[in-house]
């Protein structure tokens, strides 16, 4: 299990720390959205993504991405986690969540899955918290009690709709700083994910060969 | 030649399309031939080593975003789904009881045959591995302005169904001028041709292999024409491509 890697679908959820959701909120009845979502907004990350090597090559003409430090969920066979993974579910920075992130969030390498699962029993999730460091300085702590959805509540709503299938996972949200960004890393940096109890996730951001 | 997967004496088996009937063409029944209605048929695709990746586009026919109020995009509007959502030919999708609009969608299914990254348009087809039918049910009850179409209207279980076969690309001589229609217990409620895709498929290829890879397997459905109506538990819909096959699908409630 050194390189982890998903068996199934890998699930996004958008809006769910409560930060954002509140840095949001003044806009939600404003066009495009006309209104705050009421069901779990999701993405998928599709297998072209998965990466678990220890760098991030930026392609295609990218010059920087949003470091997006998250737990998934591992979905055993009785719709219940089984297990939880640290994850960096890299993305292109955009501003409207208006149409589908497919080229945001689908491009080569942008699911950062090495570090090895952790059995869901053994852990209390809202008391973890994860922290990034950018080239060896912490740049943001996500709390895992920040939810806008507990994981009991999130599984339940996306459940109402979609059934999670063994080996899918169902990734929690990723957190954004005080100025509604995310932590975003260049080619050259590195960013280094830690939350006690999970292996660190470290990988080097790289640019394109010319 | 068409390809099918099926489920037939305790097993899956794969056959193709012979004089009207199946063949098995693998396994112990290799040789054998079995009647269509003798089988239960799963989505015409062999499993895949990582997850399949399913991208599906809206707004793709120009008649089709002028009936749902858009102009035509400037870019493909793609979405993903997962593949739990995909039922075969001949199964039963669920329509939840406090709904008042759920439409079929009846579109062409590109099957990807060789990993494609940064194709050019004009060497597009040569990635294609063949065509199968998809219908790609909507609920537009559940439709929502973020990250639009969202999963809950798009990624539902029984909500994908695909097949009944994969027709090899080799004998799709032009796949970008097939009729397309939808009938609703025998009443033809759509009818289009793949002529008229605002972005064809080898446009749809280079847009995606710019920025992803994607891997034999992989399924692009294509978008759908004018010709959307709501559907109730009971309905039977068929949704069919001229060449590629015609798609069974029968509503039950949630």
């Amino acid at each position: 299990m050194k390189h982890w890697q998903p068996a199934g679908t890998v699930y996004g959820c958008l809006l769910n720390f409560q930060r954002e959701w509140d840095l949001w909120a003044p806009r939600m009845a404003q066009d495009p959205h006309k209104g705050p979502p009421r069901a779990p907004v999701l993405y998928v990350k599709s297998a072209n993504t998965f990466n678990p090597g220890g760098s991030l090559l930026l392609q295609d003409g990218v010059k920087e991405v949003d470091i997006g430090a998250t737990l998934g969920l591992v979905m055993g066979t009785d719709g219940m986690p089984d297990s939880v993974v640290l994850l960096n579910d890299w993305s292109v920075p955009h501003e409207s969540y208006y149409r589908p992130p497919v080229k945001f969030r689908c491009r080569d390498g942008y699911l950062g899955c090495g570090s090895p699962a952790v059995p869901w029993a053994s852990l209390d999730l809202p008391s973890l918290s994860i922290m990034v460091q950018l080239n060896g300085q912490k740049v943001q702590t996500v709390h895992l009690s920040d939810l806008v959805r507990p994981v009991e509540r999130l599984l339940a709503d996306v459940g109402e709709f979609m059934s999670l299938q063994a080996g899918d996972v169902l990734m929690l949200g990723t957190d954004v700083l005080a100025n509604g960004q995310r932590p975003r890393a260049h080619a050259g940096d590195t960013v280094c994910l830690t939350v006690p109890g999970f292996a660190p996730w470290v990988q080097t951001v790289q640019g394109e060969a010319l | 030649m068409k390809h099918a997967r099926i489920a037939w004496s305790g097993a899956i088996q794969l056959a193709i399309e012979s004089d009207g009937q199946l063949l098995i063409t693998q396994g112990p029944h290799q040789g054998l031939r079995v009647d269509f209605d003798e089988v239960v048929w799963l989505p015409p695709l062999v499993p895949v080593p990582q997850p399949r990746t399913v991208i599906a586009l809206g707004l793709n026919y120009a008649d089709h975003a002028k009936e749902l109020a858009f102009k035509a995009p400037e870019e493909p509007l793609a979405f993903m789904k997962g593949e739990a959502s995909l039922i075969g030919h001949q199964a039963f999708t669920k329509r939840p009881a406090d709904v008042k609009y759920m439409h079929y969608e009846c579109e062409l299914a590109v099957v990807i045959g060789r990993t494609a990254r940064r194709v050019k348009k004009a060497d597009a087809y040569d990635f294609v591995g063949g065509y199968t039918v998809a219908n790609d049910y909507a609920i537009r009850d559940y439709l929502e302005n973020w990250y639009r179409p969202n999963l809950r209207v798009k990624n539902r279980d029984t909500c994908t169904p695909i097949g009944p076969w994969l027709v090899d690309a080799a004998d799709v001589p032009n796949p970008m001028a097939l009729k397309l229609q939808t009938t609703v217990n025998g009443q033809v409620t759509q009818s289009g041709n793949t002529a008229d895709m605002v972005f064809d498929v080898p446009t749809l290829i280079e847009y995606f292999s710019s920025f992803m890879t994607l891997k034999p397997g992989d399924l692009i459905l294509t978008g759908t024409p004018d010709g959307i109506v709501n559907v109730n538990p009971g309905d039977v819909v068929v949704t069919e491509i001229e060449g590629i096959g015609a798609l069974i699908n029968t509503l039950v409630k949630a």
